[in-house]
């Protein structure tokens, strides 16, 4: 059937676990993985809480078995740790494939290196090695040869919804027939640039998020990496793979109302879940659960909620955000959220949305509150990020 | 399937390229290892107040967007997709200058949000109201295939018609002097800087913004159609014979039919080999190229994107994008191939054709 993709395969790294099944276990024994920044010298980190990897970079590096000059940046090592467990997952050969693409996203790239030797790159040799990182693609190059794909490989970045606009545009390639296999997903390591930006725009908050809560305060960033492996039906069926689970809709739209904003009933929002749902053929009715971008901004969560009430018609299904474990892990939160999104599909399970108080006085919607079984066949799960990027991702059993 | 056509273009370079004229009296920068482009007017795209705020690559793509979608007659689209090899540069280094020198005091937002990857992209969609599909690819040599990939998929596959899509790189300083100290551009002094003559380490470092409004309907204005495009991450210079081979023998062409090709030499010794495998493979051909006039930048693709489109349209080969400035043949020109690689790799074809 051409009008779903097979997942075959999964990998995640996240401040909850170092792979899939230590992220599930700590979603389902309410386990987050918000803390004080310990591995970052900020002049912030008494001011935040931040979903950190507890991993400093040599043993990141360690467990790569990369040589100790090399030109992995934080982002890339959580990449190609992630990314190597998804193929492994999904049993597939690299190799001498054709077919194979690898579909990355970075919002940070190389930058945790840059902003280190930055000011001396001209002066200390040793470290110049580090520039030929600066730009994002260069960071996917070292992680496509460190996972041996020679094909097509490129790298999005559109902010937070980037590894969801990798998913989509890997759907595409493999419906289009030009690639039989792809790894797609995103990495986003912690760095300075990004915590003193997002600082800038006093959207960071000094304890632990709540999504959809009345008094949230902002946001908690987070790090991490996660990839899918999407495959043709041709492919999976020819090697006798079981499917973990389809894509079936997918759709980005752009709010076009500001910068970093959401327009107020969060009309890009709205668009996405709308044409996600037209590419599914699915109504929104058929929805059992909707992993939400919930970054516990005051600006997200209403406009998301609004765009929620409209597209659902005030049918909101069980909805929660899993950003109270692992923080917002920018470009990487889509493909996070997918691998939780399988994982509610696989082990029918309703994630909770931690740290919830009180009802926003807006509209009458409590989040999922505690975990629960319940038969999941269908889940929604949104991205939306600066510069009105918009993403909706359909997954079903 | 849909067929792609290339429905209007806008270009900012380093030549002056935005008012209409195809490299009639081109610049010679033969002096220069970093070259500026040319800067248009931007009053008259752009409200005063915002020019100020605005870097270098978001103005000139403004201005290429603008200009590409008047070409094409178009005010709504179907999809915004961009490609840019270090992105928004300038603003990445404003905000990181200041968060170094004031330890992580006094600063604002502003550089930071401009310094987004997808600024171009957003700030597009924000001026047209657009809330259509909207992409930005940050790939090194291949950002701007990958936004031409998508689109054509968009068009051909998808029956999507008015994308814009662009290829946006600008300079800035102190990464440009990161970029000598590495090699990759070309350090001061070594004049002249003749590709094709003196080859050695690192390319010529310069930027641009180049817009298409591609389409499923052929207009009248129309520049030409694109038929396939195809990349690849990584290739060893004995293996460019069979990728260009194969991508040809998937489109039912042989190398004979291929009227003209443009490659991409840009004069660094380490990687201008890939170009001689390919130029032994068309000397049948007309051969040329554009990065002694245009510089490289990871998306410099856009630019030989235009110049095909151009060539198509006009139905002329301009002298001055030959070595040697000599003209070949006053034949037709029905089919371009184009080829191009960043340092060994995102290897990247493009075949065209005349309307």
């Amino acid at each position: 059937m051409k009008d779903r993709i097979a997942i075959t395969g999964m990998g995640i790294v996240s401040a909850i676990g170092m792979n899939a099944a230590e992220n599930l276990k700590s979603l389902k024994d309410n386990k987050h993985g918000i803390s004080k920044i310990e591995h970052i010298d900020t002049t912030l980190g008494d001011k935040i809480l931040v979903g950190e990897i507890k991993k400093t970079n040599h043993e990141l590096e360690d467990i790569l078995g990369l040589p100790s000059l090399n030109n992995f940046s934080r982002s890339s090592m959580l990449g190609a740790i992630a990314a190597k467990e998804a193929i492994i997952d999904a049993g597939i050969i690299t190799e001498g494939n054709t077919k194979i693409g690898f579909i990355n996203s970075t919002t940070v790239g190389g930058m945790d290196m840059v902003e280190r030797y930055y000011n001396d790159f001209l002066e200390k040799k040793e470290h110049q090695h580090y520039i030929e990182v600066h730009d994002a693609g260069s960071n996917t190059d070292l992680i496509s040869e460190h996972l041996g794909i020679n094909g097509f490989v490129t790298t999005i970045s559109t902010a937070c919804s980037s590894a969801a606009n990798a998913i989509m545009l890997g759907a595409r390639m493999i419906k289009s027939g030009r690639l039989d296999q792809v790894v797609v997903g995103g990495m986003d390591g912690l760095c300075k640039f990004t915590i003193n930006g997002f600082n800038t725009l006093m959207i960071l908050s000094d304890t632990y998020n709540q999504p959809f809560d009345e008094n949230r305060k902002g946001l908690n960033l987070g790090e991490g990496a996660a990839y899918l492996v999407l495959e043709s039906e041709e492919s999976y069926q020819k090697r006798n793979k079981e499917p973990l689970a389809y894509l079936k809709g997918y759709a980005n739209a752009n709010d076009a109302f500001h910068q970093t904003a959401s327009s107020e009933q969060g009309d890009g929002a709205y668009l996405a879940m709308k044409n996600a749902f037209k590419v599914a053929n699915m109504k929104p009715e058929q929805i059992d659960y909707v992993n939400a971008h919930g970054t516990a901004t005051p600006n997200n969560d209403l406009s998301e909620g609004r765009a929620m009430v409209n597209i659902f018609e005030n049918k909101v299904p069980k909805f929660s955000s899993t950003k109270p474990f692992t923080g917002h892990t920018l470009a990487a939160a889509a493909s996070v959220e997918a691998v939780f999104s399988v994982f509610a599909l696989r082990e029918n399970l309703v994630f909770p949305t931690l740290n919830f108080e009180q009802n926003m006085k807006e509209f009458d919607l409590t989040p999922q509150l505690e975990l629960e079984e319940k038969e999941i066949s269908a889940v929604l799960s949104n991205s939306f990020g600066f510069g009105g990027n918009c993403s909706s991702l359909i997954f079903v059993k | 399937m849909e067929r792609c056509y290339i429905n209007g273009v806008g270009c900012v370079s380093v030549q002056n390229t935005f008012e209409g004229n195809f490299l009639e009296n081109p610049i010679d920068y033969s002096d220069t290892n970093i070259i500026y482009a040319v800067k248009p007017n931007y009053k008259d795209f752009i409200p005063p107040a915002a020019i100020r705020r605005m870097s270098a690559g978001v103005k000139n793509s403004v201005v290429a967007s603008s200009i590409a979608m008047n070409d094409a007659n178009v005010e709504t689209l179907d999809g915004i997709i961009t490609g840019t090899g270090m992105g928004c540069i300038q603003d990445s280094e404003k905000f990181l200058d200041k968060m170094i020198e004031f330890n992580e005091e006094y600063l604002t937002p502003t550089s930071f949000i401009q310094s987004t990857h997808n600024t171009v992209s957003g700030q597009i969609a924000l001026k047209l109201k657009c809330n259509a599909y909207n992409f930005t690819y940050v790939n090194t040599g291949g950002s701007f295939p990958s936004a031409l990939l998508d689109g054509v998929m968009q068009v051909k596959d998808e029956g999507k018609n008015n994308i814009l899509i662009g290829g946006i790189d600008e300079i800035a300083e102190y990464t440009f002097k990161l970029y000598q100290a590495i090699g990759h551009i070309k350090k001061d002094g070594e004049v002249p800087f003749n590709i094709f003559e003196n080859r050695s380490e690192g390319s010529i470092g310069a930027e641009g913004a180049v817009f298409f409004v591609l389409g499923n309907e052929k207009k009248e204005n129309s520049y030409a159609e694109i038929i396939d495009t195809h990349i690849i991450n990584n290739l060893k210079v004995d293996k460019v014979n069979d990728f260009i081979q194969d991508f040809l023998q998937n489109n039912d062409i042989k190398i004979e039919d291929v009227d003209t090709i443009i490659l991409g030499n840009n004069g660094d010794i380490n990687f201008d080999s890939y170009y001689d495998e390919a130029e032994k493979m068309f000397q049948s051909s007309e051969i040329i190229y554009y990065k002694h006039l245009f510089g490289e930048f990871m998306t410099a693709p856009s630019i030989s994107l235009w110049v095909a489109s151009n060539i198509l349209k006009n139905q002329e080969i301009p002298s001055v994008l030959y070595k040697n400035n000599k003209k070949n043949s006053s034949n037709a020109i029905r089919t371009i191939l184009i080829y191009n690689q960043y340092r060994g790799k995102d290897h990247s074809l493009i075949l065209m054709k005349n309307v």
